[in-house]
């Protein structure tokens, strides 16, 4: 096959939904984060502590179902340490954020070498079997954890504009110090928020998991990081954050196919994904305006 | 920050990261399934313990002490390089690549400088990318740097590979010529023999006093650590901000290149793949931990050297990977501690950690 047919073909559609998961997954979770005021990093420590997490239940356990609970909880027990370090100890959402990837690189590898003795990778998991016999695509497009990230984003959407809760965290986002003289408490809705992003960062980690049946050293791959720029280029906007994470799953596919489709050298493909985001970020800055600026709020505390 | 901690409560901060880590490593090593104190008494025959040990300590110091400037001196402009990683990277490269074409026999005071230079300017050149983009763009330089350093991964592996720098079939340069090599401490101090500890440390215990020295006694570094706490004001009295910000961002990552004297023309005598990762995250800690003073900036990068070496003496019984969790737990603590003594002095107005968010309100 040229390189062309496989760009197009179904395949390469199904690669690219699957690879948007895990991205997609922070994207939302860095959303509700950063629309409630609370800067979040720790997106990228996030996704790995959590895809550990999942593997060891679910090799220990047999059991998928018990592994994407536990990666779930695993993002949610991060998001709180991030909001409790934050909102209520007054860190540096920076400091406290570059503090949690530094303890999830080291202690994903700690936990690694002290449950498996291996310092790259975990044993094989099943991870979710799933429609084995449908094609690709029908097979991605039903896959549990994909409809479980579209109702994620099309959840967050609702609940930011259509219920109070929504209401309350976007005007802690906006304007903590007013929220609070109403009587919104600010600190409470940012901790929920921001556990309830790690929540579902963690179910990204998960996916990233399942999807290679084993947890490896490193794996998030500054996945979190792109998943921040993708929020910035979105505006702080669910939906269009899932689409443009799409974006950048479809050129990782895209690297990935013209790596075995061509003969230049590795690293340059390699390079696509963040030339694209450090790209992304200026076109966006130019025309900042109206619903794509950042919450006035973001970064700071009630006086 | 200075002007919003006095120094005692500092110390106190800092004697509780310190409490705090110490607590976790016998928790973790006992979860683990090893004796605490079998463990600590390890570590400290590794690290202080013994002569080549702390010489080891040294060593493992010297980089952190260059990243650790100079993530504090972007820090002082209130911009966070998490991007030292990559321009200690580059800086590497273009070290290992100056000191194997320089001529044969060029005597150390031309070939270190020049090796040197090369580094800086290298690690200038990667961190000019996001400081233009945050000037120009209001980029956030957090995950512009983020991003520089994937790319500094693939673009070396692609000048060694592709770029024909590389000895055939491994990741490695050539060796260096002898005068680009800078002298081990063991030439001066006989106890530090057999440690990797080099001149490079005494060039980083000098930069640390030199940098710190220029946020007050110059006038753009003064200009820089006001624009740090309040951009719109300094704005506001005509200084540059943007171009301030931008210099920041430029000559952080030439410091952080320059922690290749540690590393290439320190020790090895070559650049190869990954030789010094890791140091540019571990900075970012030093920064926190030293703000802005030049001896508590030594002591930070000298206290996580201990953690790296120490991490190396048990992880026999114990993963070093150990020493990273307990380098988190510290900022973690110090921070936390910062707030709560902030907030117990009665002077919770000023926000606690690093200088205000001023400069980077806008993006995010």
């Amino acid at each position: 096959m040229s390189a062309l047919e496989v760009i197009v073909s179904g395949t390469m559609l199904a690669q690219t939904v699957r690879m948007t998961i895990p991205y997609a997954c922070a994207a939302v979770g860095g959303v509700l984060c950063e629309r409630s005021g609370v800067i979040n990093i720790a997106l990228e420590g996030t996704l790995l502590a959590s895809a550990l997490a999942s593997v060891v239940v679910c090799f220990a356990t047999s059991n998928p179902f018990a592994g994407i609970a536990t990666g779930v909880t695993c993002g949610a027990a991060i998001g709180l340490v991030h909001a409790v370090l934050v909102v209520g100890g007054r860190v540096d959402a920076i400091v406290s954020g570059i503090a949690l990837n530094v303890m999830a690189a080291g202690g994903t590898r700690f936990l690694l070498r002290g449950l498996y003795g291996s310092s790259s990778n975990s044993p094989r998991v099943e991870g979710l079997s799933g429609l084995k016999r449908a094609g690709s695509l029908v097979r991605t497009l039903s896959d549990p954890f994909f409809v479980a990230t579209l109702g994620a984003v099309a959840m967050v959407a609702w609940m930011l504009h259509r219920t109070r809760f929504g209401l309350r965290l976007r005007a802690c986002g906006e304007d903590p110090s007013a929220a609070r003289a109403v009587g919104v408490d600010v600190a409470r809705v940012r901790v929920a928020a921001v556990t309830l992003g790690g929540a579902v960062t963690g179910l990204g980690g998960t996916a990233l998991a399942y999807d290679l049946h084993q947890f490896q050293a490193g794996m998030s791959g500054g996945r979190g990081f792109i998943a921040l720029a993708a929020v910035i280029v979105a505006g702080w906007r669910p939906w269009p954050a899932a689409f443009a994470c799409l974006a950048f799953a479809a050129l990782d596919a895209l690297q990935i196919v013209l790596q075995n489709q061509t003969n230049l050298p590795p690293q340059v493909l390699a390079m696509l994904p963040f030339v694209t985001t450090l790209g992304a970020l200026v076109l966006v800055s130019k025309r900042r305006a109206g619903a794509m600026r950042a919450p006035a709020g973001l970064g700071h505390h009630p006086h | 920050m200075t002007s919003s901690l006095s120094r005692s409560s500092t110390r106190s901060a800092v004697l509780v990261g310190l409490s705090a880590s110490w607590v976790a490593f016998c928790v973790l090593v006992w979860l683990y399934g090893e004796s605490p104190r079998a463990m600590a008494s390890l570590l400290f025959e590794g690290t202080w313990g013994t002569s080549y040990g702390a010489g080891q300590v040294l060593f493992k110091a010297t980089p952190l002490l260059f990243t650790g400037v100079a993530v504090d001196f972007a820090l002082r402009s209130g911009l966070f390089n998490i991007g030292a990683e990559g321009q200690l990277a580059v800086g590497s490269l273009a070290a290992g690549v100056v000191g194997t074409q320089l001529p044969r026999g060029v005597p150390t005071l031309v070939a270190v400088p020049l090796a040197l230079a090369a580094a800086m300017a290298a690690g200038a050149l990667w961190a000019l990318v996001p400081a233009l983009l945050k000037g120009r763009f209001g980029a956030h330089e957090v995950i512009s740097t983020m991003m520089m350093n994937s790319l500094a991964d693939s673009a070396i592996g692609l000048a060694l590979g592709a770029g024909g720098l590389a000895l055939t079939g491994t990741v490695r340069t050539h060796d260096i010529v002898p005068g680009a090599r800078v002298p081990r401490l063991e030439a001066w101090f006989p106890a530090l023999k057999g440690s990797a500890a080099s001149f490079a440390l005494v060039v980083g215990v000098a930069s640390a006093f030199l940098v710190t020295a220029s946020y007050r006694r110059t006038r753009i570094g003064r200009e820089m650590g006001l624009v740090g706490q309040n951009a719109a004001a300094m704005a506001a009295e005509k200084v540059p901000v943007r171009a301030r910000l931008e210099q920041a961002l430029v000559f952080s990552g030439g410091l952080a290149g320059a922690a290749s004297l540690g590393t290439v023309l320190g020790y090895k005598g070559y650049f190869e793949e990954g030789l010094g990762a890791g140091a540019g995250f571990t900075g970012v800690a030093v920064a926190l931990l030293g703000r802005g003073r030049p001896l508590g900036l030594v002591l930070a990068a000298l206290l996580f050297g201990t953690l790296q070496q120490g991490g190396l003496a048990v992880n026999a019984f114990v993963p070093k990977e150990l020493m990273d969790i307990l380098t988190g737990v510290v900022v973690c603590a110090v921070a936390l501690a910062d707030g709560a003594l902030v907030a117990l002095v009665g002077r919770g107005a000023s926000p606690p950690g690093p200088p205000a968010s001023g400069a980077k309100a806008a993006s995010a």
